[in-house]
């Protein structure tokens, strides 16, 4: 029953939605951004109406937990809980109502960048794990493996600065950013791995090409659309493809 | 009830490695619906207390820097999912408790919390949430050493509300939850409900049902004499509980030295 979305937890819900999720995960710099947009573009080709997001972005959140970043206000929990709001305000306005109508929805990043990280800064993983338990199991999630080399020099090179918090200095690994960076990217390789078998991740092998990655996402997702139908025609009014201008 | 041993009603905030001698304040929840007489009581307290020689933090719910903006600005549209707003007052509350709450219990403060989780929690009830989500979602709050509930009936509250403000709060009438769309109906339906949710409550976390339809100084009393009792039982208090004058008497004695 991979096809259809798995029981809604949480706020006593129990629901399946007619729509599609699909979720990238993995360490920056593991290619996971660059597969889903163009996972989006093929299925836009296709002709199904896609909605995508991504980690940290709502709206009403965005500018508190920046600011919040700069002063270094933020403790684990603090943190944790931030995020989890802003994933909250993009869950129930934007990706659960896509997926009630029946559309494609596309996540950069779900609620396992949270779990990898915030366990990694010392929150308690059952915490966490009800934290989120209102969210949706994706239909598919893919987990975007690399060494910690590769990804690490995806990033490293071109980039002079790496925030306090992406460079998890607020763990106090080390003094140094860069050095503290590729601690903590370490620790959350760890946390993905742990969680690949249990939350059922497709591992994607990030070190292979680009063109053959996106090969097998493709196919992997083809098997997952098979009975599925857009909700709405998108070839009878190609003005909602750029809707919203 | 809870275990007396215990700090956390949950799994609490394990990276910060908090013993129960660490914690040398007293932690003083004062909960209660809107208009039921809390902020009045707190600032008796604190008058009290300091009176007394005690250091006080009062905190309130929406006071955090972090988050208190985004919650009033998200309110003002009313676009909020009941997931966002029960989150974004937990983030706020969590942000209090760890940098100023545990602070001042460390140091030795009597902190005194106009509302605490509990109200955050009957709201989230009332709209529907697992009670079992809730429990552990505010697992990381610290368990008060006293919690008092000023229980009034809601036509007392409609009444109230309407002195204080001269019409009825969008929030506090529970308009998003749909009980009716009128708002007069709404306030008490919600309010009503906010009721039941508190009285089961009072009962699994020990609360001290205080009769909020008393006299203001009537209920001080009261509490005074809870508090007083809480103090004697810890500690030996370097001060005489029962003395409010000591204020002008330290300032004399500052004056002569």
């Amino acid at each position: 029953m991979l096809f259809y979305m798995k029981k809604v937890r949480g706020l006593g819900l129990k629901k399946n939605f007619s729509g599609r999720l699909y979720i990238v995960e993995g360490c920056d710099g593991s290619g996971k951004s660059t597969q889903v947009y163009l996972l989006k573009k093929w299925l836009e080709s296709q002709g199904y109406f896609v909605f995508f997001t991504e980690w940290n972005s709502s709206d009403l959140l965005k500018t508190y937990t920046k600011k919040a970043k700069r002063k270094n206000l933020l403790t684990p929990t603090t943190f944790s809980l931030i995020h989890a709001c802003d994933f909250a305000d993009r869950y129930e306005k934007l990706i659960q109502p896509h997926l009630r109508a029946g559309h494609i929805v596309l996540c950069d990043r779900y609620v396992y960048t949270a779990y990898a990280r915030d366990i990694a800064r010392g929150c308690d993983p059952e915490w966490l794990h009800n934290l989120y338990n209102f969210a949706v199991r994706p239909t598919t999630a893919f987990y975007f493996k690399a060494p910690l080399d590769i990804s690490l020099g995806r990033i490293l090179t071109g980039r002079s600065v790496i925030k306090y918090h992406e460079a998890g200095m607020d763990l106090g690994l080390s003094k140094d950013p860069v050095e503290s960076f590729k601690l903590f990217q370490g620790i959350i390789k760890e946390q993905y791995d742990n969680m690949a078998e249990e939350e059922g991740f497709i591992i994607m092998d990030a070190t292979k090409s680009i063109e053959q990655q996106q090969t097998e996402m493709r196919a992997i997702i083809e098997k997952t659309l098979v009975g599925y139908r857009s909700p709405i025609d998108l070839s009878r009014r190609p003005q909602l493809v750029c809707g919203g201008d | 009830m809870t275990d007396a041993n215990l700090l956390f009603y949950g799994i609490g905030l394990p990276y910060l490695k908090l013993s129960k001698k660490s914690v040398r304040g007293k932690l003083i929840v004062i909960e209660g619906a809107d208009c039921s007489g809390r902020s009045t009581q707190v600032t008796m307290l604190k008058e009290w207390l300091e009176a007394s020689g005690h250091a006080v933090l009062d905190t309130g719910l929406r006071r955090s820097g972090l988050v208190g903006e985004a919650i009033d600005e998200a309110k003002k549209g009313h676009t909020l999912g009941k997931n966002t707003l029960s989150l974004l007052y937990a983030t706020d509350l969590a942000d209090q408790l760890e940098n100023n709450i545990i602070p001042a219990l460390k140091a030795g403060y009597i902190v005194l919390a106009d509302r605490y989780i509990f109200t955050l929690m009957v709201r989230d009830l009332v709209r529907g949430a697992d009670r079992e989500w809730l429990k552990k979602l505010f697992g990381y709050a610290l368990i008060p050493d006293h919690i008092f509930y000023m229980s009034v009936d809601t036509d007392v509250l409609l009444h109230r509300a309407l002195l204080k403000y001269g019409h009825l709060d969008y929030w506090e009438s529970g308009m998003d939850v749909c009980l009716s769309s009128d708002m007069f109906d709404s306030f008490t339906k919600y309010q009503s409900q906010i009721k039941d949710k508190f009285d089961e409550l009072a009962q699994e976390y020990g609360f001290d049902v205080v009769d909020g339809s008393k006299s203001a100084e009537e209920i001080h009393l009261y509490m005074r004499d809870s508090i007083a009792l809480l103090l004697k039982s810890t500690e030996k208090s370097p001060l005489n509980m029962a003395v409010p004058k000591l204020a002008s008497a330290t300032i004399r004695t500052r004056k002569t030295k």
